[in-house]
């Protein structure tokens, strides 16, 4: 029996399909079996994200009002051997076309055959938002060191907290600037860390290579030489209970000490 | 047999007493009242204003029989009903009355989006975030930071204070009275343990061991409708 995450923020614009693209690839390259649901119906993203796009034939709604049996909807990633697998949003319906309770069976029955499911949730906290988290286990809050995507996140976890079947919700914290957070200019870890007080799963730096692998429908995960790609790693290896510590944000190290502190940090 | 008097009326310094009989039926005691206070009226010539104070003793009255009670007194010409006691109330005054006099402790994080509500005061252990909020009837102490937003003394109790370890909400409610944050905090300026109260229909915030002085009921038992 699998473990379903649903990855959420409230605000938009701040990562959540990118999170979930690269923790579901990473957790892939550790072996695990995964599904991604991109639930964002109407405006979906995943598929363009993990490069899957020209192969989908049918997609979550199909699922739902069983037009067609849940593994034909789901597109296999040919990067992983049977391991990565992504269930598309529709996108031409709207959040309405689903329910709750199907969500809930769906992610059940999804469960006696992944690991990992990972729920890439909308924007917002209305109807879609309400889909992708009813079948979820755990939850991932993603936000970025700005106070309205803060202010959004800690809006996001009470309703997390209300929900029963969710344990206490993990924080990453994505698009970290190192030198705005030195001088002051954006909140730091600490300050996000302790204003919304939930344990902290990851940090990402913000970085142009993540861009550039969205864009080109490869998962920067899957880039190895990657400093946002570790970030994403070791998220992963966090998910799977290992104990990873925190990466180092410094810029490139200027002298011999810090280039050590780089390698003991950022492992 | 001789008739007992329903309805006796006294006068005292700051007025007429009216203490009606509570042993007999309701109706009665109205028509032995209205027929009283129609001999009174023809004494009391004076265009004074007398204020009445009723003392029911051991009768249970409801709201509707206490609107024609002040009817039929206020009726007569310069009589206006300043109080009416009662020794009875009924079992849900008489909780809602422990309620607001009730600390009621909540151990959680106020976030934003979320109302915690009390009749009483309340204890938070935790903080509140911005965009949350904290309402009472009595008194709020906070053992964390309000950055969210407070109002205390919901009810019309403007001697409610609102105490938090960290101060710096977004805006700060006592009764009717309303103060935001300054637009910006100084960054040495650390805010804590500190207490928000009224003086002088303003909020105020100063340090907590001013409370000692200001609400010297806080440290009693009795919690918060006792404070005034």
């Amino acid at each position: 029996m699998g473990e379903a995450i649903v990855v959420t923020s409230g605000k938009g614009g701040v990562g959540k399909t990118t999170t979930s693209a690269n923790i579901g690839t990473a957790l892939a390259l550790q072996g695990k079996k995964v599904c991604l649901i991109d639930t964002d119906i109407g405006l979906r993203n995943l598929d363009v994200v993990m490069g899957l796009e020209n192969r989908i034939i049918y997609d979550l709604v199909d699922v739902v009002e069983e037009r067609c049996k849940i593994h034909q909807a789901l597109v296999k990633d040919k990067r992983f051997d049977d391991l990565l697998y992504l269930l598309p949003a529709a996108q031409t319906s709207d959040k309405t076309a689903v329910h709750p309770k199907q969500m809930k069976e769906l992610v059940l029955k999804l469960k006696q055959d992944y690991d990992y499911i990972i729920i890439d949730c909308p924007a917002g906290i209305e109807q879609g938002y309400k889909n992708a988290v009813a079948g979820a286990d755990k939850a991932i809050v993603v936000t970025t060191p700005e106070v309205s995507s803060v202010r959004d996140a800690d809006r996001v976890i009470g309703l997390l907290e209300k929900e029963d079947h969710i344990e206490s919700p993990m924080l990453v914290i994505n698009r970290i600037r190192n030198h705005m957070m030195k001088n002051g200019d954006m909140l730091d870890i600490d300050e996000v860390t302790s204003h919304l007080s939930i344990g902290l799963l990851g940090i990402v730096a913000d970085d142009d290579e993540v861009i550039k692998a969205s864009n080109s429908g490869e998962p920067i995960a899957l880039n190895p030489n990657s400093k946002s790609s570790l970030a994403y790693r070791n998220i992963a290896r966090r998910i799977l209970g290992e104990t990873v510590p925190l990466q180092h944000l410094e810029e490139e190290s200027k002298g011999m000490f810090a280039r050590i502190k780089m390698f003991f940090g950022a492992k | 047999m001789k008739r007992k008097q329903l309805v006796t009326i006294k006068g005292t310094k700051s007025g007429l007493s009216l203490h009606l009989h509570d042993n007999c039926s309701y109706e009665d005691m109205m028509r032995e009242l209205e027929e009283k206070l129609r001999e009174s009226s023809s004494m009391h010539g004076e265009k004074q204003n007398i204020t009445v104070n009723v003392e029911l003793g051991n009768r249970y009255i409801t709201e509707n029989q206490k609107e024609e009670l002040v009817e039929a007194i206020q009726s007569k010409k310069n009589l206006s009903v300043q109080d009416i006691n009662s020794n009875i109330i009924t079992k849900s005054e008489a909780e809602q009355i422990a309620q607001e006099n009730e600390i009621v402790s909540v151990a959680s994080i106020v976030r934003s989006g979320q109302v915690l509500e009390v009749p009483g005061d309340l204890l938070l252990i935790g903080d509140v975030n911005p965009g949350g909020k904290v309402v009472a009837g009595g008194n709020i102490y906070i053992m964390g930071s309000l950055k969210g937003v407070a109002h205390a003394g919901v009810n019309g109790n403007e001697k409610a204070i609102v105490a938090a370890s960290v101060m710096r909400p977004t805006q700060l409610r006592i009764n009717t009275l309303i103060t935001r944050a300054p637009d910006e905090y100084p960054e040495k300026d650390k805010r804590d343990m500190e207490c928000a109260y009224v003086d002088n229909s303003e909020i105020m915030i100063d340090r907590l061991q001013v409370l000692t002085h200001l609400r010297p009921n806080l440290t009693k038992l009795e919690g918060g409708q006792n404070n005034g």
